[in-house]
């Protein structure tokens, strides 16, 4: 369901980033980054607060005419970026935090694997695989 | 024979075979024209009609080859109406030889067509059956051996080599883990080309680099990747070849045989090969290995980051970072799999799956509780053992302290503590070696979340620690027991500290010796005049008031002994260094004893013997201080190295917290 899913790490570089092949998917990145700075802007707003009080799930990050973009935060300030077609009748607010947790979820299985240095790009099957699933596919 | 010759039947397409292929064709044809020659009734009235002078196989046993060939019927009807043998009504040597291209052709996957033969296949593959044991079919090497191989074998050096492996292979064990193995007799020839070679090469930069593992794997596992076609048709003909050619030990398996995936099958020898493997790595065997050490030890093998990383992700399958006997034995399979050039599979194969590997490998599971129960029953000599391998961290010093002269077991304890002291610190200190997984196996339920062991091991160890820190220390006072307590002496000299007595008392001696005591009688004196004397040399107070009030008692007892206090006096000078601890005032000095009588030597000598005793146990504290000492010493520095750590990890956690200044 999801158009583009991203992962950017802490230095604000992606670490993986995937689209469903459309013509113009150079769009895609650029709606990630543009992102990353209301990414920066959520996380300065809760920053006062605790860490641990901080939310992971960010929300809403900006609504486009076309698509809406979800983000989320790790405690490792890792970013996940989620593009969301806007036609796509009301995605639920839960159904987001849902596919950010198994994101959440696969994401730590790549970082247990000890072949893998943080700060590389994700190449894990597993991972892909889950990105597929929750990818939808233009027909 | 070239296809020229035999070509009776001008028609055929031109055949084009290797030397290889020639021999085993022409092989098999001898034996499907001798079985027609044997049988004279078996074969259609056509063949025996057909071109007379010319050799013909009959169509019975031709066609049990080609069953043997485990092709589907429709397969097989069309290779006999593509090589002509319908056409012509016979199977000629051209025919035949076709078809035996065509079905080596099928068994790769390539259609049957006649455009397949201009290829250059692999041989084909048939399976013979026990039933047929005087038409002898297929698989020559298993027939014959060595021998018809070695023909095969003169192009290519590396499946020589292969060949021979796979000959002792077969005499040593079941060869599960290669489906070319077990029906070796036509090793293939060009596929394998390029594949042996880089087979070679793979044994030879294996064995440079790891002669001692992977020498072993070597024999076990033979190449190679046959092309995506022919593993379908494989499988079964393994199922077929490995019920029967095989020994009992394989049959229990058979029940397993469901999985069509022979080569990811863990036989028991690799399965006791990875064990021991384990052990090395983690002697435990219900424990596991941390990623850490897993990562050094699977990167010895060469292959690629992103392969062992995807071989990481099937096999641990829980995704903990760390992997278990199972996991690790799984892990390993696959990468000796790849090694051999077999393609990594898309998800984890069911016998590769940790329950499955626990439940057909019971026996080291066994072993494993063996080993648990072994590792709960005698943690003391694991400790030992844990020494040795943390003496490469520098604390070498620890396991050279010399024992202090004291109690056995104290010392023991005091090992321990010490043994528990490096682990406690190797935890803290967050050291990626293979003494980690140590501690972690020694003190820690292996069944807790082993996500949570390495964060709440440090806390509780620390805390363990300290109090173990302390408890060898109180151990260390404690063996040292004080001196007997002089039970003759008088009360108020028991409360004299004896070794303080002891060290001025030289000096004392003499100077004791010198003035005698002009109020005192002379003889008895010495021992008042040196304690008065002593009270005025010594500038501590403390005791002289004691002293004062010590000797005036003595000085009533001393008048009564005077007579005999002279020649006693003189006994008694040799012993000035041995105190005695008759009277408090005489054990002050060696000459005090001079205030002693007669009646006393009894007394004296026990006194001397507990001076003796005194003095040796003054040594053993002395000898017990300066080990504490060091002990001590060794431990403080620890203690800066540890806090240094820690400190620079709070400092990595604090950048690793989110800036929340802003």
């Amino acid at each position: 369901m999801a158009v583009c899913v991203a992962v950017i790490a802490k230095e604000n570089y992606p670490l993986y980033i995937r689209s469903i092949p459309t013509e113009n998917e150079l769009k895609f990145h650029y709606m990630v980054h543009t992102s990353l700075d209301v990414v920066d802007e959520k996380i300065s707003a809760m920053g006062k607060a605790l860490v641990d009080q901080r939310e992971l799930y960010l929300g809403l990050l900006y609504p486009t005419e076309d698509y809406k973009v979800y983000g989320y935060v790790t405690n490792s300030k890792v970013k996940f970026v989620m593009v969301v077609d806007s036609s796509n009748t009301a995605l639920r607010d839960n159904e987001i935090r849902s596919m950010f947790r198994k994101l959440h979820n696969s994401y730590t299985d790549v970082m247990c694997n000890p072949f893998y240095n943080p700060g590389d790009r994700i190449q894990s099957r597993a991972f892909d695989s889950m990105v597929t699933s929750m990818m939808i596919q233009v027909c | 024979m070239e296809a020229a010759a035999g070509g009776g039947c001008g028609s055929g397409p031109p055949l084009l075979l290797s030397e290889g292929e020639q021999q085993c064709y022409s092989e098999l044809f001898a034996r499907c024209a001798g079985a027609a020659g044997g049988g004279p009734g078996s074969g259609p009235p056509e063949a025996a009609r057909a071109v007379p002078g010319a050799v013909t196989a009959a169509a019975g046993p031709v066609a049990d080859l080609f069953r043997a060939s485990q092709l589907p019927a429709e397969t097989l009807h069309q290779i006999t109406e593509l090589c002509g043998a319908k056409r012509v009504g016979y199977f000629g040597p051209t025919q035949f030889y076709i078809a035996l291209k065509l079905i080596a052709a099928a068994q790769s996957g390539l259609p049957v067509r006649i455009e397949s033969l201009k290829c250059e296949l692999p041989l084909p593959r048939f399976m013979m059956s026990k039933t047929d044991a005087d038409t002898r079919f297929g698989n020559p090497a298993e027939l014959h051996g060595a021998k018809v191989q070695i023909p095969y074998l003169i192009t290519e050096k590396n499946t020589f080599k292969r060949m021979d492996d796979e000959d002792k292979q077969q005499e040593t064990q079941s060869p599960t883990m290669s489906p070319l193995a077990s029906p070796p007799s036509s090793p293939p020839h060009y596929q394998r080309v390029p594949l042996s070679h880089g087979y070679s090469k793979l044994r030879s930069s294996t064995e440079q680099m790891h002669p001692a593992p992977y020498e072993a794997r070597q024999p076990l596992v033979q190449p190679e990747g046959p092309s995506s076609g022919a593993a379908g048709a494989k499988p079964p003909r393994h199922q077929a070849s490995l019920i029967r050619s095989f020994s009992v030990e394989r049959e229990p398996h058979d029940n397993n045989s469901n999985y069509p995936d022979e080569p990811w099958r863990i036989t028991e020898e690799q399965r006791e090969y990875y064990v021991n493997q384990f052990r090395s790595l983690q002697p435990d065997p219900s424990s596991f290995i941390s990623g850490s050490v897993a990562k050094n030890f699977f990167t010895k093998s060469k292959l690629s980051i992103p392969e062992l990383s995807y071989i990481w992700e099937l096999s641990d399958a829980d995704c903990d970072g760390a992997l278990t006997l199972p996991e690790f034995c799984a892990a390993f399979h696959l990468i000796v799999a790849r090694k051999n050039g077999y393609p990594l599979p898309e998800g984890l194969p069911p016998t590769l799956q940790p329950e499955y590997l626990q439940a057909a490998f019971p026996k080291p599971k066994r072993e494993c509780t063996l080993f648990d129960s072994y590792s709960e029953s005698m943690p003391a000599n694991q400790q030992p053992r844990d020494l040795n391998r943390m003496e490469k961290l520098s604390i070498k010093d620890m396991a050279d302290f010399p024992v202090p002269a004291q109690d056995v077991t104290s010392d023991d304890k005091q090992e321990q503590n010490k043994t528990r002291l490096e682990q406690n610190k190797i935890r803290l200190a967050l050291k990626s070696t293979a003494d980690e997984a140590l501690p972690k196996d020694m003190s820690e339920d292996p069944a807790t979340s082993k996500d949570s062991n390495s964060l709440k091991a440090r806390p509780r160890s620390r805390s363990y620690s300290s109090t173990s820190i302390e408890e060898a220390m109180k151990r260390g006072e404690d063996p040292p027991t004080p001196p007997p307590r002089p039970q003759k002496t008088h009360s108020r000299a028991s409360s004299l500290d004896l070794n303080k007595v002891f060290q001025p008392s030289v000096p004392a001696t003499k100077s004791g010796l010198l003035p005698p005591p002009p109020a005192l009688p002379p003889r008895p004196c010495p021992s008042q005049s040196e304690q008065a004397s002593e009270a005025e040399i010594h500038p501590q107070l403390n005791r002289a008031p004691s002293q004062a009030a010590d000797s005036s008692p003595t000085k009533k007892d001393i008048p009564y002994s005077q007579p005999p206090s002279k020649p006693i006096r003189r006994k008694f000078r040799p012993e000035n260094p041995a105190p005695e601890n008759q009277e408090p005032s005489s054990t002050v000095g060696g000459p005090a004893s001079a205030a002693t009588g007669k009646p006393h030597t009894a007394v004296q000598k026990q006194s001397s013997k507990q001076k003796k005793a005194i003095q040796t146990a003054i040594r053993k504290n002395k000898e017990a201080n300066a080990v504490l000492a060091r002990l001590n010493s060794e431990l403080q520095q620890q203690l800066k190295e540890v806090h240094q750590e820690r400190i620079a990890l709070e400092n990595q956690l604090e950048q690793l917290r989110p800036v929340t200044v802003l």
